[in-house]
């Protein structure tokens, strides 16, 4: 098991492969459908994101609301094809990748080798888990969207396969 | 004729909700264990995470998945319960909106897709039977899967093997997305939407238990096969475990036509019943 701590370097992102097993420290961003339809607005208004995209990491997922005396309540990946009419025009921003679960499009492949990011997959439905590895949490934007807004997360061993890669691969063929 | 107070169905969906939250069915739990125990590499990772994440699950009192679904209750009412208090369907929407206080809201709009704010309404669906008990099943269906679901309208002609075709194909084409292993419910028969509810209804079988008609079982035992034949594996990982079972309801349909609905569930089964 490969641990990793965010920021991820360009090389370190392109060291992974298809099918490595990781568990991945630092900071992450939440953001799922409704979240990035307001990205999309806010580009085309010409806007900066709510977040710094440089190297960051989204982490496709919805949390349940932190039980008492914890940061985060339930908090696996959503389904990430749904974002795919997204993916590349965010990547081109200078994200280092993506957290979800399940296959993307081939464009959103092509825009990983392109612009050297890549994407874990976490297990989906193991919501309990990866909300009690979420160290800190704290509200960016939209907090109309409830749990669509977009959260920053400091969290700690998340478990993850690298899915498709930087090169190409991908874990589901 | 007996007399209920809708409140008694409230608290009865209230607690069903909380539970479900919180818990995989037995029948689920088992399923897992021995399909982790024939995985390898990622696949095998995937399963021992969803696994270790039950346990986690229990000892914080955190939803098993975030997904906490929308609220589907299944009710068989019988005809001779007489129900006062508040009306049926503001009972069950009232313990869904108790027990979500501590999950995730995730009912909306469709156009504005402005959330509820309580995850009402629940879909309640009422059979009216003998007899003077109500039979409650509380099954919160994630969307992930739900998604991934599909309705065919088949010909008489395309018979058996259109059906085994129709449920293969719809896991087959969810592929990686639906949280796979999956339990597929199957609607075969009926007319377009009673099929599809015939589909929901299966969901809500233990894993591993077959239908009582032979050749329904036939056609559950076949399909599990074709479908863990696929390849596609835990989380899309590859591997021998794509479905973790088929359960199909049967119900008779008109000469012209052949309805076949497929409902696909996640590996985190949550299903919960109460008889009042």
């Amino acid at each position: 098991m490969k641990k990793l701590t965010l920021p991820l370097s360009k090389e370190q992102i392109l060291s992974l492969r298809a099918g490595d097993c990781v568990e991945l420290s630092g900071v992450i961003y939440t953001a799922r459908d409704c979240a990035h339809r307001r990205f999309m607005e806010c580009l085309e208004r010409g806007e900066p994101l709510p977040f710094d995209p440089k190297g960051a990491f989204l982490y496709f997922a919805g949390p349940c609301p932190a039980p008492e005396g914890k940061a985060c309540g339930s908090c696996g990946p959503t389904t990430s094809a749904r974002m795919n009419a997204f993916a590349p025009t965010i990547l081109k921003l200078g994200l280092g990748g993506f957290i979800g679960k399940g296959e993307m499009s081939m464009e959103t492949r092509a825009a990983l080798r392109e612009c050297g990011a890549v994407y874990f997959a976490a297990i989906g439905g193991a919501g309990a888990f990866y909300g009690d590895h979420v160290e800190e949490m704290t509200l960016v934007a939209y907090p109309d969207l409830m749990s669509e807004a977009v959260y920053r997360m400091k969290v700690k061993d998340f478990p993850l396969v690298v899915a498709h890669d930087a090169h190409g691969g991908t874990v589901y063929e | 004729m007996r007399i209920i107070d809708t409140q008694e169905i409230s608290d009865a969906v209230y607690r069903m909700a909380k539970r479900a939250g919180l818990n995989l069915t037995e029948s689920c739990r088992a399923a897992l264990k021995k399909a982790a125990d024939k995985e390898t590499g990622a696949a095998k990772f995937a399963l021992d995470t969803i696994l270790e994440n039950e346990t986690i699950a229990r000892r914080e009192t955190m939803p098993v998945c975030q997904d906490t679904g929308m609220a589907v209750v299944l009710m068989e009412l019988g005809q001779d319960v007489h129900l006062v208090g508040m009306p049926l369907s503001e009972a069950v929407d009232d313990g869904v909106r108790r027990a979500y206080r501590g999950f995730r809201k995730s009912i909306c709009d469709p156009l504005t897709r402005e959330n509820t704010g309580d995850n009402t309404p629940a879909h309640l669906h009422v059979e009216i039977v003998s007899g003077e008990s109500v039979k409650l099943t509380f099954l919160p269906k994630g969307f992930g899967s739900e998604n991934m679901s599909r309705l065919f309208m088949l010909t008489p002609a395309e018979g058996r093997a259109g059906i085994i075709d129709a449920i293969v194909t719809t896991v087959k084409e969810a592929g990686s997305r639906p949280c796979p292993p999956v339990y597929v419910g199957v609607g075969i028969g009926g007319c377009f939407d009673s099929c599809a509810y015939l589909a929901k209804k299966a969901l809500t079988r233990e894993v591993g238990v077959f239908h009582p008609r032979d050749d329904v079982a036939a056609i559950e035992r076949e399909a599990l096969e074709k479908i863990n034949a696929l390849g596609i594996g835990p989380q899309g990982f590859r591997g021998e475990t794509t479905a973790l079972g088929v359960s199909c309801e049967v119900a008779p349909t008109h000469i012209a036509g052949l309805p076949v609905a497929v409902n696909i569930q996640c590996h985190c089964i949550r299903c919960e019943k109460e008889t009042l």
